[in-house]
Formats: structure tokens, sequence, C-alpha cells
């Protein structure tokens, strides 16, 4: 297959660059492993599921009726159901390897002239006691399985952690039927009010959950903290407990809250295995793109929460400017993307940023993890053996893990390596993983006869 | 409310599927974690190292907490897979190789990244 810019990502970033590109003239194939566009603020649900209102379960919705009309209507190909593993520099542009899903055996090539990677990110949730009980999910997980699979995990549930992504998780499952407990945000609300007009211009639905939250009577604590979730082969409650100004909990505060559901998240961390394996430099977690959303290797654009969180609407208008970008660069021309999208960046990464300041991590959250806490869920290695292998001299993120096997499981420290870091008392680094996916060695070993399996 | 009245779904008929052998009740295009929430069922592997229980956690493919043995074939990420009529979905013990945690041969290994 060939096309001229492969796009990497069908969320709000990828579509808006696709379409940007396509009204442009380019041929372009947008890739998502997923088996619907859409990525995670409008994942919809399956198409058998047949739903009449699915925009009952989003905000916004305007907004994807525009992308989706626009897509059907362009010439924009559309690859779903691709996860793409490893994107590789050719003579004459890239070689975008994906597996086929949800198998992800069957190998197919895309060759393109450019790539736009939008692959968004994934939730980030530090651990606690009893994280790993059956009932704990992600915030943005029981997001998805709702949206996506129409079904929530259970009848009482509480939404803890920190972050704008809890607000929409708690008001989504309460009008799903599930009864909220309580929205449990670590950050205080002195905090959050200092930076309320970002919130304001970052969430435009931002008044919406608040409305949300009143309307099915979600209590909210702030400056709240999840001390331990409990239960034996499932979650039947949690303890939550005050924090002090100092960060620590404070002594006597503590409250059991039965429940059978816990979403947990503490904001979010970008998608940057493809960029990492192109060798695209990255800022911080993140991948490093100009304004013109181009990244350090010729003819690689990044746009979207890949290049940094920001919510849906900033990935909107990143990916309109990178999809002008490219589209420029492939009939050498004046990229010209609409003043507007210019503008909105410019204000939506203002307000990200004040967000990103606003939702702090709790000072001193490491300490909260107890020894007997598994922090790899893969490899279930403990937060005991990880002090231990610090108590022994592993300095950072990668000894650590050569002496536990922390960060070497199934899903390749996505799930622990902010923890990990944090135990280490070390800033999280990239991890630099050659694969964004499990591969079969034998797709490996047809990929490269000459080398055979690596 | 609960959330198929909430988004107006009107799925074709629902079918048979079975989870440890019992029979569980699925609707088209619904993932295999999908039906098993819906069953009331939320753990559906026990972990290689301490035999913990475990099932959805990030939703989205990307913990692999929710590996699932269905049709015989471990390793399945039951937030992903689409369920189908008939599917035999089974606890997933360990690495869903037997007891001795070896390979089935299939070449279906996966490689990863490990230093
Ligand atoms: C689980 C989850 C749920 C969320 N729910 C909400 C919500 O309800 N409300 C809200 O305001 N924000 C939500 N967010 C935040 C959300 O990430 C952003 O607001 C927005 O969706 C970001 O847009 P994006 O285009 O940058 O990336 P995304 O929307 O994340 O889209 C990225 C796309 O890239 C695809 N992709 C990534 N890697 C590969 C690969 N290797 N091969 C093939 N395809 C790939 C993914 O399948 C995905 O469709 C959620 C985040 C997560 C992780
Ligand atoms: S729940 Fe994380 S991979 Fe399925």
């Amino acid at each position: 297959m060939r096309t001229d810019l492969a796009v990497i990502g069908a969320g709000p970033a990828g579509l808006a660059a696709a379409l940007a590109a396509s009204a442009r003239g380019v041929r372009v194939t947008l890739v998502d492993a997923a088996t619907r566009p859409g990525g995670q603020f409008y994942r919809q649900p399956a198409e058998a599921l047949a739903a009449s209102r699915p925009e009952a379960l989003h905000h916004g919705w305007r907004t994807w009726e525009r992308l989706r009309d626009g897509l059907a209507v362009s010439a924009v190909r559309v690859l779903t159901e691709h996860h793409v593993w490893c994107v590789e520099r050719t003579p004459d542009g890239f070689t975008v390897n994906a597996l086929l899903g949800p198998e992800q055996e069957e190998p197919v090539q895309l060759h393109a002239r450019a790539v736009l990677l939008a692959t968004g990110g994934y939730e980030r949730v530090l651990p606690f006691p009893g994280w790993t009980l059956p009932g704990v999910v992600t915030a943005g997980g029981a997001q998805a399985m709702l949206k996506g699979g129409l079904v929530v995990p259970g009848r009482r549930a509480l939404v803890a952690g920190t972050g704008p992504l809890l607000l929409p998780v708690a008001t989504g499952l309460a009008a799903a039927g599930v009864e909220v407990a309580a929205l449990v945000e670590s950050t205080g609300p002195r905090r959050l009010a200092r930076h309320a007009p970002a919130l304001a211009g970052k969430l435009p639905e931002g008044a919406g959950h608040a409305a949300g939250l009143l309307r099915h009577r979600i209590p909210v604590l702030t400056r709240h903290t999840v001390v331990r979730a409990h239960g034996d082969d499932r979650l039947t409650g949690v303890t939550v407990a005050a924090l002090g100004t100092d960060g620590h909990v404070r002594p006597g505060t503590e409250r059991h809250l039965p429940c059978d559901t816990l979403a947990a998240g503490h904001g979010m961390l970008p998608h940057t295995d493809l960029a990492e394996s192109l060798g695209c430099r990255l800022d911080g977690l993140a991948v490093a793109v100009d304004t013109e959303q181009r990244t350090d290797v010729p003819g690689v654009w990044a746009a979207g929460e890949a290049t940094g969180i920001g919510g849906a609407a900033l990935s909107l208008a990143e990916g309109h400017i990178a999809g002008c970008s490219a589209a420029a660069h492939l009939h050498g021309t004046a990229p010209g993307p609409a003043p507007a999208a210019l503008k909105a960046r410019t204000a939506l990464q203002r307000s990200a940023a004040a967000l990103d300041s606003a939702y702090v991590l709790p000072a001193h959250w490491p300490e909260q993890i107890t020894d007997d806490t598994v922090v790899c869920r893969c490899e279930e290695v403990t937060a005991g053996a990880v002090r231990e292998a610090l108590d022994l001299g592993a300095g950072d993120e990668r000894t650590v893990k050569l002496f536990t096997r922390a960060g070497m499981g199934w899903c390749q420290g996505r799930m622990c390596g902010t923890a990990i870091a944090g135990l280490a008392g070390c800033a999280p680094t990239p991890a630099k993983r050659p694969f964004a996916r499990p591969v079969p060695l034998g797709v490996l070993a047809r990929h490269h006869p000459k080398e055979g399996p690596s | 409310m609960n959330p198929l009245e909430l988004a107006g779904a009107r799925p074709g008929p629902s079918f048979t599927v079975t989870f440890d052998g019992r029979p569980v009740e699925a609707l088209p295009g619904q993932t295999v974690a999908a039906v098993l929430w819906a069953a009331g069922v939320t753990s559906w592997r026990s972990t290689r190292g301490e035999g913990r229980p475990r099932g959805v956690f990030c939703g989205i493919g990307v913990c692999f907490d929710c590996l699932v043995t269905v049709n015989g074939r471990p390793n399945q990420r039951a937030c992903l897979v689409p369920v189908r009529p008939g599917d035999v979905i089974g606890t997933q013990d360990g690495t869903g190789h037997g007891e001795t945690g070896t390979q089935d041969g299939t070449g279906h290994e996966e490689a990863r990244h490990a230093d």
C-alpha cells in the first residue's frame, strides 16, 4: 500500500490533520488500532450496538459530527484495527508496520512519503495499597468501556486521583446509572480556584461538568486521597483521607467508603514510542515539535497529546496545523493553516500549562506506597523489592528494572514507570521501547529475514 | 438508567458464549471484557507469581491486565477482542500455557524489550 501522508491515530488530532491535508489535495491514509475512528475523546459505541443516542455519553458532539461527516465525504482512506508497531525511514519516505487487530498476528505495511503521529496518550495511575484488586480501574478506562461497550463496572463507584479527566468520568458513570459515592481530588480547593479561569478556558464543558456533579449529587472531596483499596478477590471499599498542606495524610481523617468500583487516575502521559524509534527528539516525556508541528526528523509531524497533554480541543487545533504543514511540504507550498486554529492553539496551550501547574501530584506521594504494594503490575514487583534494589545501589528506573524486573512485563513499564521513578526519587525518563506493540516473533523473522529474529 | 438505555442502543439479538463453562449472554459488537462486566464478572486471570485475580485496568489495550483465554488461545486482551457467538472464554491461569509456563510452539510468542 502506498500513500502520500500516513496519519497514525484517528483521535481529535489525527482526524483534524487528515481532513486538513486531504482538503489540500494530499493522498491521506488514516491508521488506527481501534475499530472506529474517534480516539479517546470521541470514542464511539461499537457499530453493532446500534446506539441511537451516542451523544448522551459525549461532550462536543457537534464537532464530532463535523469531523465524522467530513471524513465520510473526504478522500481519506481509513484503516481501522491496524496496530502500528514501528515506523521506519526508507530512502523514499517511510514504512508503517502494522499488525491487523484484534489478533495482531498478520502484518501489513504502508509506504508513505510523510508521517504524522497523532497517537495520543494513556493514563497515569499512582499505586496505592489494593490498586491491583479487580474493581479498581483507570478513570479513562471506565470511560472507554462505557463509551465503547456501553457497560459499567459496578453499582457504586468512587472516582479518585487528580486531574480534569475525573470530572467527565464521574458524571458519565452517574448518567449511566452508577451511584458515584464521591469524586476524590487531591488538589486543594484554593489551588483549583486560583486556576479556575484556565479550567474554564480549557474545558468549555467545565460548567457542564459542574452542573452534572450537582445534578447527580456527587460529593466532591478536594485535598483528599485514596489511602487503601479493600477487598479480598474484589474491591469492597476504599479508605480515603484528607491531605494536610504539607502533602501528608492528616491523621484521624481516614474514612471508609464502601464501593465495588474505584476509577482512579493521576493525569495522562503521551504515547511516544513510534516517534522515539524514528529518532524524534523528545521534550521531557512528549514529542518535541516546532510551530508547524514538525518534529526534528524531516517528513515527520506530530500533534495532539503525543506532543503534550492538553485535551481534545488543543489536539484538534494542533492536528489542523500539522495537516496543513504536511500538505504544504508535500506540495512545496506555504502551509496557511486557519488563523483560528493558530489562535486556539496559543490560548489552549496557555491554559493547558496553567492546568498542569494546578493539578500537581500530591507531595510525598511515593511515601504513601507501602512496601507490600505491588507497583509493577505485570511482573508483580512490590515497592519493598524496589526499595531494596535502591538500597543496593540502583539509582534510577533502568537499574531498578535490571535488579527487580519491574517494567519488563507485558505493558513495558507504561503502568509502573512513574511509580518506579518516584520511589527512586528521580524524574521519569522516556522508556525507549523499540516497538509500540508486542510483535509475534514470526512477523519479526519475516520482517528482517537476513538478520533473523532479534 | 443503564448505559444501553442512555445511548438508545438497539443491538441485534443477543447470543450465548461461555465463561468458565457457564453460559453468559452477549450483545453483538461488545468486547469480551464488556460482556463479562455486563455479567457482573470483573476478574478472569490469575497472575503468574501470586495467583492474584485481575481484570480490566486501562480499558484501552495498554496495560495487558485483562489477558484472557478465548477458544483455547491465551493472552488475548479482553478489552480489545470482540465477542463472537459460541466463544468459549476461560479464566487464564498464569501464562495460560499450562502449569510449566512453557510456550505452546505456535509461533505466537511475542517479542518484547527486555533491557
Ligand atoms: C482511556 C482514556 C479516556 C479518555 N476519556 C476522555 C473523556 O471522556 N473526556 C475528555 O475530555 N478526555 C478524555 N481523555 C483524554 C483524551 O486523551 C484527550 O482529550 C483527546 O482524546 C486527545 O486527542 P488525541 O487526538 O491527541 O489522542 P487520542 O484521542 O488518544 O487518539 C489517539 C489515537 O491513536 C491511536 N493509536 C495510538 N497508538 C497507536 C498505534 N501504535 N497504532 C495504531 N493506532 C494507535 C489510538 O487508538 C487512538 O485512537 C481520555 C484519555 C484516555 C487515555
Ligand atoms: S484493560 Fe488494559 S489492556 Fe485490556
